[in-house]
């Protein structure tokens, strides 16, 4: 089956930085009500406003392979950017994600993140893919960071669980 | 077990009757359909049956001088008969719903509406220091419309527990089931487990305390022959769409005079007896259930899959279950790496078969079924409680349907083996 390249198997036996560390600004507990599925994801900032780094994404997920390797590219990614370069990141996944297979998603920008690209053609996944993001920009949020002068629009501010 | 499972020309014949059933998918795969639990399919003549009485006696029930309004109303009339005969009830018992979710909260609200000022009756007044009833196995729709009564009234919730082998477990009966208990709430088969429980034991008990019982009869309908006056029971919900009718409509039955008891749930229309401005008096059940204008195409849809289900004939179709649940009960007992969460045994069970796999993720299994035309439901089946109960954050549940043959059950079978191969995980 194409929709588990080795890529996503490989994240989700191992995935990386995963187990929750200290420091953290804000912890946050995501589930997915139709399957179950959660995660606890915390963020470890330094700096402020959008050029503060990303210094620590640490989690404890609990999930089918497409979300926990969907979280271990996320903590992979993400972690040692700029909070202006997570949100782009988040926005090409999210692009991918939902394009029903349109969008083969950008290696340079998502990294191990193109294996996801599959998942666009299971809508009914698409929701497994985000939890952890979803989980991070809800965590984001609540840092208090201000982003007031990036393009944080309400749908890529996350949903609070 | 005296009655016989389908024969291949019949179950070929019966197939005919759900012609969703010839389609492909993902590729041009024969569906494989496993997820009945969740929702069966319609029956031809269901769907035959909704659309002759939109062209032929669309109308407003039970009002209107005109042709049409009668026998509209003849119709929706009719549907409520059937549906009282195939569960051994008079037809002034039945009332129709939205869906069984709407039948539960109607009986959950009977009790807080009493609390509430409505004209009351002992049974339904329900207070601080009373008790309701549930178990551990029960689908969200018999479980929250509790938790939320409990928490209206102040009335403590408390629950029967399930054993590892997916049964409840009654040695501590005595002391959950007591003269405080008001109602005592459980379904008739688990849509999870596929557990058949011993729901006239259970009545039985409840009614020596006083209390009254309410069923959620939804996975027993389509599998096993219904009967409320040998169940004992005091009210049953059960939902078209799960017995090869429509979705929007369902069902609530109730002994006639506890219904007459019961305060009005949704109002408005319909339902009243008189009205004036200072307040109103209300219509005799089942009317005082049904306010607005009702659900009749679907209700008609209803009964015409009633007629289906007759002439296949429940001892024939829960011998087919039978027959088909075994057979995946023993596939699934040769798989190591399977677990079943359940009864392994047939039991007092029926085909719902929840299972997961060794070091695989129940919403992956389901994807590689998925890729084999198989359709499963994964999840936690809205069964979160039981779930935990299992230590499954999910589990995959195949669950049968009269039109299902045992192909299909080896179709499974071989999809289900491709899953340690995909995941890399020991077989």
């Amino acid at each position: 089956m194409d929709l588990y390249q080795e890529l996503i198997l490989e994240h989700s036996k191992r995935p990386r930085h995963a187990g929750l560390r200290e420091p953290f600004e804000a912890e946050v507990h995501h589930v997915n009500p139709t399957c179950g599925d959660e995660v606890t994801l915390r963020v470890h900032l330094e700096g402020s406003g959008p050029e503060a780094v990303v210094r620590d994404i640490s989690y404890d997920a609990l999930g089918c392979s497409i979300s926990t390797a969907s979280t271990s590219v996320l903590a992979e990614e993400v972690i040692g950017h700029t909070v202006a370069e997570a949100l782009r990141t988040l926005a090409a996944m999210r692009a991918m994600l939902t394009s029903r297979g349109e969008d083969p998603g950008d290696e340079d920008t998502i990294g191990d993140g193109v294996a996801l690209a599959g998942v666009a053609r299971y809508p009914a996944r698409v929701k497994c893919a985000l939890l952890g993001w979803m989980a991070f920009t809800d965590a984001l949020n609540r840092t208090g960071i201000d982003l007031t002068s990036t393009d944080l629009s309400p749908e890529t501010r996350g949903e609070t669980a | 077990m005296t009655a016989a499972p389908f024969s291949a020309g019949e179950s070929a014949r019966i197939r005919a009757e759900f012609p969703i059933l010839s389609r492909t998918v993902r590729g041009g795969k024969p569906l494989v359909y496993l997820d009945s639990g969740a929702t069966s399919h319609r029956v031809s003549r269901a769907l035959d049956a909704e659309r002759a009485f939109a062209e032929e006696a669309n109308a407003a029930v039970h009002r209107g001088a005109h042709q049409l309004s009668e026998e509209a109303t003849d119709r929706f009339e009719g549907a409520r008969a059937r549906v009282a005969s195939f569960v051994g009830a008079q037809a002034d018992e039945v009332v129709f719903t939205k869906n069984a979710t709407e039948s539960l909260n109607l009986a959950a609200y009977a009790f807080s509406n009493s609390v509430a000022g409505q004209p009351k009756d002992p049974r339904l007044d329900l207070r601080e220091g009373d008790e309701v009833l549930v178990t551990e196995m029960e689908h969200h729709a018999n479980l929250v419309p509790w938790q939320e009564l409990a928490r209206r009234t102040g009335a403590t919730l408390r629950w029967i527990p399930v054993t590892d082998q997916g049964r409840l477990d009654l040695d501590g009966l005595d002391g959950l089931l007591t003269e405080r208990t008001k109602v005592l709430a459980f379904t008739h088969v688990s849509n999870v487990l596929g557990t058949v429980n011993p729901v006239r034991e259970l009545a039985d008990a409840a009614r020596a305390v006083g209390a009254l019982t309410v069923l959620d009869a939804c996975q027993g309908a389509p599998h096993l022959p219904l009967d409320v006056q040998d169940l004992g029971v005091d009210l049953a919900a059960f939902s078209g769409h799960k017995m090869f009718g429509p979705t929007g409509v369902g069902v609530l039955w109730g002994r006639r005079e506890l219904l007459e008891q019961m305060p009005p749930f949704i109002t408005g229309g319909s339902m009243i007896e008189t009205v004036r401005m200072e307040g109103s008096t209300y219509a005799a059940p089942p009317q005082r259930f049904e306010a607005g204008s009702p659900n009749s195409m679907q209700a008609v849809g209803l009964g015409a899959a009633i007629d289906y289900l007759d002439e296949l004939g429940m001892d024939r179709i829960a011998a087919h279950d039978h027959v088909l649940t075994e057979a995946l009960l023993a596939g699934l007992a040769e798989r190591p790496w399977v677990r079943v969460v359940g009864p392994t045994d047939t039991v007092d069970r029926v085909g719902a078969v929840s299972f997961v796999a060794d070091e695989v993720h129940a919403h992956d299994v389901g994807q590689v079924l998925d890729d084999a035309g198989i359709a499963v439901r994964v999840g936690h089946h809205c069964a979160w409680p039981l779930h935990r109960r299992f230590r499954a954050t999910a589990t995959a549940r195949a669950s049968f349907a009269a039109y299902n043959t045992l192909d299909e059950v080896e179709a499974l079978l071989t999809a289900l083996d491709r899953v340690p191969a995909v995941f890399g995980v020991a077989s």
